[in-house]
């Protein structure tokens, strides 16, 4: 009940943040770290624009306590880019036109590279599966099916 | 902050004996928080509020898949784990789909078999395929272990015949007999993150003649409970699935059930599902028995 003080490992560095055990971990990235990637769509895990990677696994962030959190390794969106540059699937969503107005990108860019660390080679079918629990209202999802085929094929 | 929750305490516990102390000491404001995939929602929809929130999630009993003969699925595993088993694939097909069945893979990549047994949805979509496989769960208490087949440990719509402090440690698959084959289908109206009208699932063996040596069929979401419907198994055993034979595993299957009108779907409309998946479910698990 009590606000406490907690550290988050994110995008490499250990982070400080006072939560709640009730702050859900899309609160924590969102309001406690400024961390504004991962997007609160349905807030019920049906749409998947706040998934982010823990351990490697994607999550829907607003089905997470964060102090669930605490001792893994989360990634956000924020974390994706190198000082060298965008990230293949980031690069690929932009030459292949895989967003419109932008909401569900974080959340289906990162559930696209989990999907890509398990199956460098999926499938269509595999694609469509892999990125089943994140709803886009803009794309009709065939430009973002491509993209992730062409960042598969870089 | 954008939370609907009540406010609580959370804690990691290492052990399942304080688990167990922490749960039965306060059976009613404590409660289990293993992937939290059903647990938060509800939460967060002012269904329920518990004090305190137990988080068991690394305690090396309730965790992974091992094989001895029997297979052993710690209550914490994730169905995303299950659903990638190589053995649960091959050997207990049935579960690997119902597995893969459930939400997405970011909710699969959380939700917990046990928690699909403990939250006690009659549609959930591994409790069928765990019917069918004669799967035992085993249960830890304030008063010791105890172990269950699967079909005793629900009492109605999201209840179970847990004790206070009791929780599940482990779901155990006995092995098959070689030539057998299982199959689960899920009807829904979207091919992912839809919850089911009709889930039945179906396990055959093959006798040396291709007669069906032993079958099962089990349900979900067309009675208060999942079901094992005993009567559509025994109609096909010593039969070499003629459609005599899967007519009458169809109809027993639809007597077993007893499903209700919803706003997705009218009972009579399951109850012909139940009668047509039955006989699918038992073909392509038969399909699958011949090639083992
Ligand atoms: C978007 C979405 C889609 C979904 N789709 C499906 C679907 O298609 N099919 C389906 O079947 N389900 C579905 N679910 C429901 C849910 O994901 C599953 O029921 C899941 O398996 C629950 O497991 P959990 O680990 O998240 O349980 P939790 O939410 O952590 O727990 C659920 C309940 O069980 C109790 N519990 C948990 N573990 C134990 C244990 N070891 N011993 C005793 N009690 C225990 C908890 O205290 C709690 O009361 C969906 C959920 C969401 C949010
Ligand atoms: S906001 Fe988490 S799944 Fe929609
Ligand atoms: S780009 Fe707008 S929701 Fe996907």
């Amino acid at each position: 009940m009590a606000k406490q003080l907690i550290s988050l490992r994110v995008n490499g560095s250990e982070r400080d943040c006072v939560v709640e055990p009730r702050t859900r971990l899309l609160d924590a990235l969102r309001e406690g770290l400024g961390l504004t990637g991962a997007k609160e769509g349905c807030g019920n895990g049906e749409c998947g624009a706040c998934t982010v990677l823990v351990d490697g696994r994607p999550i829907n962030s607003c089905l997470m306590l964060a102090v669930e959190a605490v001792g893994s390794e989360i990634l956000t969106i924020e974390g994706l880019a190198t000082r060298d540059g965008l990230h293949p699937l980031q690069e690929a969503f932009m030459e292949h036109g895989g967003l419109q107005c932008g909401i569900c990108t974080p959340g289906m860019i990162l559930a696209a590279k989990a999907l890509l660390d398990e199956n460098p080679k999926p499938s269509e079918a595999e694609i469509r599966a892999g990125l089943a629990g994140n709803l886009c209202r803009c794309t009709g999802y065939t430009k973002i099916v491509e993209a992730v085929q062409a960042a598969a094929e870089a | 902050m954008g939370t609907a929750m009540n406010a609580f305490d959370y804690e990691r516990v290492a052990t399942l004996d304080e688990l167990v102390a922490a749960l039965a000491g306060d059976p009613d404001g404590t409660r289990l928080l293993a992937g939290g995939t059903d647990l938060l929602v509800f939460m967060a929809d002012g269904k329920l509020a518990p004090r305190k929130l137990l988080d068991p999630k690394r305690v090396p009993e309730l965790n992974g898949i091992s094989h001895n003969g029997t297979l052993r699925i710690g209550a914490l595993t994730r169905m995303r784990d299950v659903e990638l088993h190589p053995l649960v694939r091959s050997r207990y097909t049935a579960l690997a789909q119902g597995a893969f069945e459930v939400g997405s893979v970011q909710i699969r990549h959380r939700a917990t078999l046990g928690g699909n047994l403990g939250t006690a949805s009659p549609a959930a979509d591994t409790p069928p395929a765990l019917l069918v496989h004669d799967a035992v769960v085993k249960l830890r208490g304030p008063d010791g272990v105890r172990k269950l087949p699967l079909g005793e440990l629900y009492r109605g719509p999201g209840q179970t015949v847990l004790a206070p402090g009791e929780v599940i440690v482990a779901v155990k698959l006995p092995e098959h007999p070689a030539r057998t084959g299982s199959w689960y289908i899920k009807l829904a109206t979207r091919k992912a993150m839809d919850i089911a009208f009709v889930g039945v699932a179906a396990r055959v063996t093959l006798a040396e003649d291709g007669r069906v040596a032993e079958a099962r069929v089990a349900l979900g979401a067309v009675a208060p409970v999942p079901l094992l419907a005993a009567e559509a198994g025994a109609a096909v055993t010593g039969s070499r699935l003629e459609d005599a034979a899967l007519a009458a595993a169809a109809e027993a299957a639809m007597a077993a059930s007893s499903p209700i009108s919803d706003k997705r779907c009218s009972a009579e409309y399951r109850r012909a599902m139940v009668g047509v998946l039955t006989k699918r479910a038992l073909r392509q698990a038969a399909a699958l028995a011949e090639k083992r």
